[in-house]
């Protein structure tokens, strides 16, 4: 699925084979070298303008979704005839060989991300724009997804599959049995985790041993403090870092500190999980995918979700929900036949079969048949169709090393000392965006 | 002299035909065995410049541009600024030093000590020592997803042994062992203890069976104790295996990587330089000019101690 919801284990493997670069320090770098020489050269897979086929490069290599995307090709060949060669790569294999997957010879079309992941390699002219599928399902699409989808250029390159939104998830019986209320303000929040802690439970439930979790709730406060559109030009870096608003957004999370669990540097979002369905803790600041850590039938008929609480600007306007869906590659832009591949998986069949085997995320095309969503889904489809802007998710919409490089280590720190140092991070933000 | 040593392996041997050939008086060695060494020579150099030294002049190279990894006219120089950058600005990099250095100092203190005292004691005869062994060395040879979960098993501040043990499981005095920045550190050693005694327990074993039985029965004819015996005479003739020893610890401390990459992926008190470069260098979070100036850094780093410690005591048996 998702970056985020790689367990741990898979990102380990992943790397273990490059430790073995390691050995001299050195080189690790000079492979990768060698590897970025490679690339420029290949392109040798043609055939693209005799339509008809195509090929596509899938990064959904867990069971459940290569299945799905397996039953939305052959939905796809049932319909146009076209015939679809589908390359599935590990999906951590996937997102760290982009770079060299793009420059070699990929496939016409292949599973990415909306957000700063997208635009860049757009910038970059890696991939292709697919405008003209735009004018065919653009009218499917909410405001947000549309402006998820487009580049900085004002093109779309990208065509949704399914999001999953962020928010706060809590069980429904306990809150009744205490007579807890959906908070609406910030300052109810805050009067809601101070009940809760005398009440003996955690009020917020907080994991963050991965480090990328923590992000989640820095994008919302962000959100709800400085507004969506500074979110997305801190996240591009056309904000600085070493300003009031985003020592704001600090000082507002600092009220939420004492209510969050003190171990979560030591914690993984499924023993973040855990607390929740067991009913220690309150509430649970994540992505909708937290359901799947409730295999019991009963825990997880008795979760519910409340978008997070209104703080200065906008309402509650804007939603976290990364988006997942396809690109063109750049050869694949000559393809008519990934077009038309493109344009299905915008609509409401291509979805529907997805979703006929994933049914763990939301369907983003408007017509889309959901009788078969269950309340649940209703209810967290209903908030994302309903956002004016949709965010990603702070190590989509940023570069992805400001992310993993800056960002995790400075909220972990921040966690545990409620402590951060802008100046630094903007002298971070500065070194890294310059080498892009 | 480490390179006469080949050379005078290979001259007895290519000389070796000379005499069944009479004609070619003039040169000791035939064309036949001038192909041969030159392609014995070539082959490793090639495979040493390919696999080495020429990544290494890249690595150092592009520790002083900026690049995205893509195309290579994106490469722009930087200066010096990649290791400004790393000194001045980069948070991770002075705690991942320190933590580095503590991490030489554990294995050399207690690590090392622990697995020669294993070696010792399985090499008295005592029975079962083979499956002594056996237990002793299995960290070394485990993957690196295995360790994750045997020490995930150990340290889990809910479900795990330690803490269940310590009868504070479950409770708000549970110790953090992964989580708490001021303790995961020490138990992310006590992990690498468990791996690196194992592999010198080993080499010690092999270098105590190769000590002739002969001196310390000398040594005890003379009167010296066992204590006496081991340290005046044993530990001595081990030499070789313990030059073998240091390198290999300071090695596996610079380069000491898995197991805080597998806890929690070099954050939150666990940086160490290997986990940085790695963060730079693979994957999504790549930096490369940062990436290759922290990979010089280690270099340099690792060179100093060895290049000193092998030079003088070569200079010694000279």
């Amino acid at each position: 699925m998702s970056n985020e919801n790689l367990s741990s284990f898979s990102r380990a493997t992943g790397v273990a084979m490059s430790r073995r670069a390691l050995v001299s320090g050195a080189v690790g770098l000079g492979a990768l070298a060698a590897l970025a020489a490679c690339t420029g050269t290949g392109s040798t897979g043609g055939g693209a303008t005799a339509s008809k086929t195509l090929t596509f490069g899938s990064g959904s290599s867990d069971d459940v979704p290569k299945r799905a995307y397996a039953a939305m090709v052959s939905a796809f060949n049932k319909k146009s005839g076209d015939k679809v060669t589908t390359n599935t790569v590990s999906h951590n294999d996937f997102q760290n060989n982009i770079n060299t997957y793009l420059q070699g010879s990929p496939d016409d079309s292949f599973t990415w991300f909306a957000g700063y992941r997208m635009r860049y390699y757009a910038g970059k002219d890696l991939v292709a724009p697919v405008d003209d599928v735009w004018k065919k399902i653009g009218g499917d699409f909410s405001a947000g997804l549309a402006q998820a989808s487009t580049g900085d250029d004002g093109k779309k390159y990208f065509v949704p599959n399914y999001n999953y939104p962020w928010g706060f998830f809590y069980r429904k019986s306990v809150w009744q049995a205490k007579g807890y209320t959906v908070p609406a303000k910030f300052d109810d929040l805050i009067a809601l985790a101070k009940r809760m802690k005398a009440d003996g439970l955690t009020p917020i439930a907080f994991a963050d041993k991965d480090g990328w979790p923590a992000m989640g709730t820095f994008d919302y406060i962000n959100m709800r403090t400085n507004g969506y559109q500074f979110h997305m030009d801190l996240t591009a870096h056309k904000e600085s870092w070493d300003q009031k608003k985003v020592k704001d957004v600090f000082d507002n999370w600092k009220q939420l500190l004492p209510y969050q669990s003190p171990d979560a540097l030591g914690l993984t979002w499924q023993e973040g999980a855990q607390t929740l369905g067991a009913g220690t803790a309150g509430m649970y600041l994540l992505g909708s995918f937290v359901t799947q850590q409730f295999t019991d039938p009963a825990v997880l008929a008795d979760i519910d979700f409340f978008p997070f609480p209104e703080i200065a600007m906008e309402g509650t306007d804007s939603v976290e929900a990364p988006i997942d869906g396809l690109m063109l590659s750049k050869k694949g832009g000559d393809n008519q036949a990934a077009h038309d591949f493109l344009a299905f998986m915008g609509s409401a069949a291509g979805q529907e079969a997805y979703f006929s085997v994933d049914k763990s995320n939301l369907m983003t095309v408007k017509t889309a048949d959901t009788s078969s969503y269950s309340e649940f889904n209703k209810k967290l489809a209903g908030v994302i169709s309903g956002a004016k802007h949709i965010s990603q998710f702070f190590d989509r919409d940023a570069l992805p090393a400001m992310a993993n490089n800056v960002m995790i280590p400075a909220l972990q720190g921040f966690l545990k000392d409620g402590t951060i140092d802008t100046a630094n991070l903007e002298a971070q933000a500065k070194a890294l965006y310059a080498a892009q | 002299m480490t390179v006469e040593a080949p050379v005078r392996d290979v001259a007895p041997g290519a000389a070796g035909p000379a005499p069944r050939r009479p004609r070619r008086r003039y040169s000791l060695l035939n064309r036949r065995d001038k192909v041969v060494l030159a392609a014995m020579v070539a082959i490793p150099t090639l495979i040493q410049l390919v696999l080495v030294w020429i990544p290494t002049v890249l690595s150092v190279l592009l520790s002083f541009v900026r690049w995205n990894g893509l195309a290579f006219s994106d490469i722009r120089p930087a200066g010096t600024a990649n290791y400004e950058f790393i000194f001045s600005t980069y948070p991770p990099f002075w705690p991942a030093l320190q933590h580095n250095l503590l991490w030489l100092v554990f294995l050399a203190v207690i690590a090392t000590p622990i697995g020669l005292l294993l070696a010792i004691l399985l090499d008295q005869n005592i029975r079962g020592s083979r499956i002594y062994q056996s237990i002793f060395f299995t960290p070394v040879m485990l993957s690196l997803v295995l360790i994750g979960i045997i020490w995930q098993l150990f340290y889990s501040q809910n479900n795990g042994l330690l803490n269940f043990l310590l009868g504070t499981s479950g409770t708000p005095r549970a110790v953090d062992w992964f989580g708490d920045p001021h303790v995961n550190i020490w138990a992310a050693l006590i992990a690498a203890t468990w791996r690196h005694a194992g592999y010198v327990m080993i080499l010690y074993l092999a270098g105590l069976k190769g000590v002739d039985p002969s001196l310390r029965e000398a040594a005890s004819l003379d009167g010296a104790n066992a204590v006496q015996i081991f340290f005046r005479v044993v530990f001595p003739v081990m030499r070789p295996i313990n030059i073998v020893i240091v390198v290999i610890t300071i090695i596996e401390s610079l380069r000491a990587f898995d197991i805080v990459y597998i806890i929690n992926r070099g954050t939150n008190g666990l940086e160490l330089i290997s986990a940085l470069v790695i963060q730079n260098l693979v994957g999504e979070g790549q930096v490369i000019g940062i990436g290759s100036a922290l990979a010089v850094v280690l270099l340099v780093i690792s060179l100093v101690p060895i290049v000193l410690y092998l030079s003088r005591t070569f200079k010694k048996e000279e």
